[in-house]
């Protein structure tokens, strides 16, 4: 039997085939988060939370036009208000170094870049609605609040740029991120488009998506004079610490050691609290100018405007095939917009470019600038709306050929990357459509469209390919083991939600050989070691193999202190032949020649011994091409009259490495998998089409799924570790659930009514124009 | 949020004193509409009256077999009270589609009819709004308009004064105004009763008035008149639950043998009150129930719909909803659920395999 057949027969999360490597035994365990406890019961502390003295609250005042300037700002009136210490303006705020070219290895400016390039407060100029002008500071939020209503504000008002398609300034950025490259394509593939005996050409589009976590944003800065030396401590929602602290230090002028940064628990992210915006830095200003530690939340409705977006995109796919649907060519355009002040660049071909053998492969992602707020990333950047038009458009392929969607996809099984032309570390995506087709029961779909009722629903099925990046960065950890038989791990990455606090003390526990209950994990800390931002879905591959060399270092460190003691049993034994269990080391074979860490640790005299790691990727990635990839199924059903649709069954089968943990697993690709059903049924944002303003700014009118949208979800792992990713072979999990769910739903309703669909959200409204006009 | 003061009334008549005495006072009951709107600066009373400490909180029987509703008596009350789920069922299925559970428990009914549109407009002081400030304009008519009107709008451009095509956002209103309630008020003047119709009005010449309600008018209870017949309410929304309806439909038939002796219609987000499809009732009225009878009284009923460059579909979809609220509550196609629940009201029904008996 084959590993991956032997490994299918435990196909159920947590029942994953057995771990061939005996050295883990909390790793692949179906733990429940250690955090669980602490976050229901309200102990967690979450950036605006932190007790601190003499704190001071700050309100800040979003710009009423979306292009322009400031002509005036007269404050007399809220200076005079109750309780109001200041108002802070770009008049009166201290001035900032211009923003970072680069954070963390990242470009952050320039097309293609990540950031929002602006400082806080520095200049007049308005590019976007409700862009932050001003920050009241008071003795309390609500005085601040208030006065924020008496500040008079004057401008000279510019008509905004608001149409993607009529935009005065577009370009062609070349590089994603710095990386991947966004244009493709020259002369042969359009010939083998045009040579091609079965030409697909189709346009789709989708609209501004928000991330809204449950926490809004927050921070809270603490100035000190220490040494003589400007110091900061910044208390902030961000999912990367280390390199906000870079772009602090670097707009402030400070050394390294002069700032703090913690986050200790966020709630929730999906691409937002992101390093690049100009949050923290406006309150670190407001914080200087009122010679107080100040705390500032956002509100709700201002996160529309300076929490990043997914921007609103128009695909046009082209398909060049044999009539038996084997694509000979494929090309993916893609518009989007980005504000006046960013390069973000959401790169819709990112799934086409690598998903299927097409010989004749070619993209462009072309950007417009325009006067609203600066997009990022978010949760499935690129894939979730890229590879929802493209699963749409084999889907369409396969039903003008009469072909099942699945055996299309199979023609165009991709062995080797296209974009890279090297092999797939681990891809086993036949066996995710396998168990998909069975678990899903994919044999009783109708192949003819509107052919399925049941009472006045029209029924359908649908299914997608969906895949993420197994990207891995740099990271750095400690592990300390303690005399009385404790040990601690630390590295400077994020619980925004994703099991950090879990995964990694499973990780850790595992590698300096203690039960779990002896381990504690630490993280969310600039003076801890290094971690990347918590983004890509790359953190349990990232910080994961750190903290094991961490801990494996500790080992190495306590058995060379065991073995250089004359007193130890183990004297003078060398390293390899000395194993670590349950909190003893002991000879190989020998279990009873040994004694437990901290006898070691006690009779050297030392309290504790530390292991350092520092990882990175390595050659591997220039031999392989790192991806994780799913099968994803819906069943829905579609209101015959009235276009209300509901999805009745969802299931996703996986291959995405070693699990860690399957039940935070399992809660990442299910909250994945409910992102991807938000953005297939009910989330849009809206901005006003004449001046530019934020219309969606409230949770009740941008709809998240309720429970009542959400069907029982079936998972599915592999659970097969990746042999090319270190002795985790995990790949990680957060992003990956979202994608493959739009299309898989968008296929599933034309299936149901044979009306397709080119336009996200699948709401009423888009069926009931349909059926009128067929 | 500006400031203002916070006060308990004692009694009705305390309430109505008070509201009369003070400038710019308002009422606050459930407040689950009213803090959000202070939150938002769009209502800015110097006083606060809290009436939910004066009772008002009780269903009561009336002579002749109508049900009198405590003004306080909370949503959750209400869409759970045997005699309002069995006799008067549009409304207990409309309250259970709208808001939240939550929501309901804090609601009250007048609340509940009083509660502001939802146009995204109103909420966003930085928006041009009439019916926030009169005579900034209505940014609606060539913004996002996907919710707004197609009846009884009054439309001069974005600029008038007077525009302003926004809808009344309750469910439960709908019912009511197919259950033709009437409204008991107390003022200074006393106490009065007004017809449902009456209660809420057309933008017209003035935007910011959503009622005819003067400051001091106290609602103290809604009167249910007698009804032996079947009512039932029917919501499509672009979320299974917890969200406003695109399209409502509230429908209240009496029969008389096997014709309609009298069947009231009205449609909930259409308007900028409940509209009452008066051309397709008369239409039913002595008729025997049939899909294609539905079908005629429905395009009566929407004949002269005034769309937006993104509302468009709410003619279709009303008309849809017409012909089917009226065929389920005839009986000539089963309810979607148990009547006088969610899951008869809620179009689509919720997410997941249901049990197909
Ligand atoms: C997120 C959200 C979703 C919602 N979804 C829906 C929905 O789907 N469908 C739906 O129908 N509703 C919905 N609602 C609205 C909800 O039903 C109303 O907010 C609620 O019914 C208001 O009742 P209340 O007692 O809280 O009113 P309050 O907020 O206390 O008052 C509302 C208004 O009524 C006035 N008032 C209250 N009592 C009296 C009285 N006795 N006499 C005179 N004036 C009075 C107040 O002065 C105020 O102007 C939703 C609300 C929220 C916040
Ligand atoms: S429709 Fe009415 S509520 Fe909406 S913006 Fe216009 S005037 Fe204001």
């Amino acid at each position: 039997m084959s590993f991956t057949e032997s490994a299918l027969k435990l196909f159920h999360l947590g029942e994953g085939p057995p771990d061939r490597s005996k050295r883990f035994a909390a790793i692949g365990r179906d733990l429940p988060r250690v955090d669980g406890r602490a976050k229901v019961t309200g102990t967690a502390t979450y950036a605006a939370e932190w007790p601190v003295e003499n704190l001071v609250h700050g309100a800040v005042i979003d710009s009423e036009i979306a292009r322009g300037t400031v002509r005036s700002i007269d404050d007399s009136v809220a200076l005079a208000a109750p309780g109001v210490l200041a108002v802070v303006t770009h008049e009166n705020a201290p001035r900032l170094a211009s923003y970072p070219k680069k954070g963390a290895g990242f470009p952050l400016t320039g097309e293609g870049g990540l950031g929002e390039v602006r400082q806080p407060l520095q200049d007049p100029t308005i590019y976007y609605g409700a862009q932050s002008i001003a920050v009241i500071v008071a003795e309390t939020s609500e005085q601040a609040r208030f006065a924020a209503n008496l500040v008079k504000v004057e401008y000279d008002v510019q008509p905004p740029e608001l149409d993607m398609d009529a935009a005065s300034w577009t370009t062609r950025p070349t590089e994603f991120s710095g990386g991947e490259a966004l244009q493709r394509g020259d002369e042969s593939v359009e010939k083998a488009l045009e040579g091609a005996p079965v030409r697909l050409e189709r346009e789709y589009e989708n609209p501004i998506y928000h991330h809204n976590p449950i926490e809004i944003l927050a921070s809270i800065a603490c100035w000190e004079q220490r040494g003589g030396k400007d110091r900061l401590l910044l208390y902030d929602t961000t999912r990367s610490v280390d390199m906000l602290r870079d772009v602090v230090c670097h707009s402030f002028g400070l050394p390294l050691d002069c700032v703090h940064i913690v986050s200790k628990f966020i709630g929730g992210a999906f691409g937002s609290k992101a390093w690049t915006y100009h949050n923290p830095l406006l309150v670190a200003l407001a914080a200087k100018v009122a010679g107080r530690p100040l705390r500032l939340e956002w509100r709700r409705q201002q996160v529309w405007s300076i929490g990043g977006h997914r921007p609103a995109q128009r695909h046009r796919l082209r398909i060049g095939a044999e009539p038996d649907g084997h694509m000979r060519a494929l090309h993916h355009w893609t518009r989007q917009h980005s504000s006046m002040i960013s390069g973000y660049t959401e790169y819709g071909s990112r799934m086409t470019k690598m998903m299927y053998a097409v010989p004749e492969l070619g993209f462009t992602n072309e950007l417009a600038h325009l006067n609203l707020p600066s997009p990022s990333v978010m949760r499935g950047p690129g894939f979730l709306t890229g590879g929802w038009a493209l699963e749409t458009a084999l889907d369409e392929l396969a039903s003008e050929l009469s072909i099942d969607p699945i055996e299309l996809r199979l023609r165009n099984y991709a062995e080797i990357d296209p974009d890279t032309g090297l092999p797939f570390s681990n891809k086993h995506l036949r066996d995710c459509y396998d168990r998909g087709k069975e678990r899903f029961g994919w044999d009783a779909r109708h192949a003819k469209p509107s052919t399925q009722r049941i009472g006045r629903d029209l029924v359908g099925y649908g299914m997608a390919s969906a895949m993420h990046p197994a990207a891995q960065q740099e990271a750095s950890a400690t592990v300390t083991l303690h005399a009385d038989g404790t040990a601690t791990a630390r590295s400077a990455t994020h619980e925004l939600g994703n099991g950090s606090y879990t995964v990694f003390r499973q990780i850790a526990a595992d590698g300096v050989a203690l039960p779990i209950e002896r381990v504690t994990f630490d993280l969310g800390d600039t003076t801890f070691p290094k971690a990347p931002p918590t983004h890509g879905s790359i953190t349990t591959a990232t910080v994961g193999p750190a903290v094991l060399d961490a801990a494996t270092d500790a080992i190495a460190k306590l058995k060379d202190l065991a073995s250089k003691d004359r007193a130890s049993p183990l004297h003078g034994a060398k390293a390899e032949r000395i194993e670590a269990r349950a909190g003893r080391l002991h000879l190989f074979g020998d279990p009873a020649t040994g004694e437990d860490y901290g006898t070691i640790l006690r009779r050297a005299g030392v309290q504790e011994v530390t292991g350092k790691a520092d990882v990175k990727p390595g050659l591997e990635r220039m031999r392989y091409a790192f991806y994780s990839f799913g099968a994803v199924f819906a069943e829905v059903r579609v209101d015959s009259d009235t276009g209300v649709v509901r999805v009745a069954r969802l299931c996703g089968v996986y291959d995405c490495g070693r699990l860690i943990n399957p039940r935070t697993a399992r809660s990442q690709l299910m909250g994945g998998m409910i992102f991807g059903l938000g953005a297939a049924l009910t989330e849009e944002t809206i901005f006003d089409p004449v001046n530019g303003l934020p219309v969606t700014r409230n949770l009740a009118d941008y709809h998240v799924p309720a429970c009542a949208d959400t069907p029982d979800i079936t998972i599915e792992v592999l659970n097969i570790p990746d042999p090319h990713i270190g002795e985790l072979g995990a790949h990680g999990v957060g992003e990956m659930g979202t994608n493959g769910v739009p299309p898989a739903i968008g296929n599933a309703i034309f299936n149901a009514t044979g009306h397709r669909l080119r336009s996200l959200p699948y709401t009423p409204d888009k069926l009931i124009k349909a059926y009128r006009h067929g | 949020m500006i400031p203002f003061r916070y006060q308990h009334a004692n009694d009705i008549a305390d309430a109505v004193a008070l509201a009369g005495r003070l400038n710019d006072a308002q009422f606050i009951a459930g407040g689950t509409s009213q803090v959000d709107l202070l939150k938002e600066g769009v209502q800015r009373p110097t006083v606060l009256i809290d009436i939910f400490r004066i009772g008002l909180s009780e269903i009561t029987d009336l002579q002749g077999g109508g049900l009198s509703i405590g003004a306080n008596v909370r949503n959750s009350t209400a869409s759970d009270h045997p005699a309002i789920r069995e006799r008067y069922t549009a409304i207990a299925e409309a309250l259970h589609a709208g808001a939240s559970q939550q929501i309901r428990n804090m609601a009250s009914m007048a609340g509940n009819l009083l509660q502001r549109t939802r146009c995204p407009y109103l909420r966003d002081p930085a928006q041009r709004c009439n019916k926030r400030d009169p005579g900034s304009g209505c940014a609606a008519v060539e913004g996002f308009n996907r919710m707004h009107a197609i009846f009884g709008q009054t439309d001069e451009g974005a600029q008038s004064q007077r525009t302003c095509i926004a809808v009344h956002p309750s469910d439960m209103a709908v019912a009511m105004a197919a259950h033709e309630a009437v409204i008991v008020i107390h003022s200074s003047t006393g106490e009065r009763r007004i017809a449902f119709e009456d209660l809420h009005r057309l933008p017209e010449h003035d935007p910011s008035r959503d009622t005819n309600l003067a400051c001091d008018d106290l609602i103290v209870a809604i009167e249910l008149p007698a009804f032996n017949g079947t009512s039932h309410y029917l919501k499509v929304r672009d979320r299974a639950s917890y969200a406003y309806a695109l399209v409502s439909c509230a429908t209240a038939v009496e029969m008389d043998g096997d014709r309609i002796a009298s069947a009231r219609v009205a449609l909930g987000s259409v308007a900028h009150k409940p509209w009452r499809l008066f051309a397709a009732e008369a239409l039913l009225q002595g008729e025997r129930p049939s899909e294609e009878l539905f079908r005629r009284a429905a395009e009566a009923g929407l004949e002269g719909a005034r769309t937006y460059s993104m509302n468009g579909y709410k003619p279709d979809l009303a008309r849809v909803l017409v012909a089917r609220a009226l065929s389920e509550t005839t009986g000539l196609t089963p309810l979607q659920g148990p009547a006088g629940t969610a899951f008869a009201a809620s179009v689509g029904g919720i997410a997941g395999v249901i049990e197909e008996s």
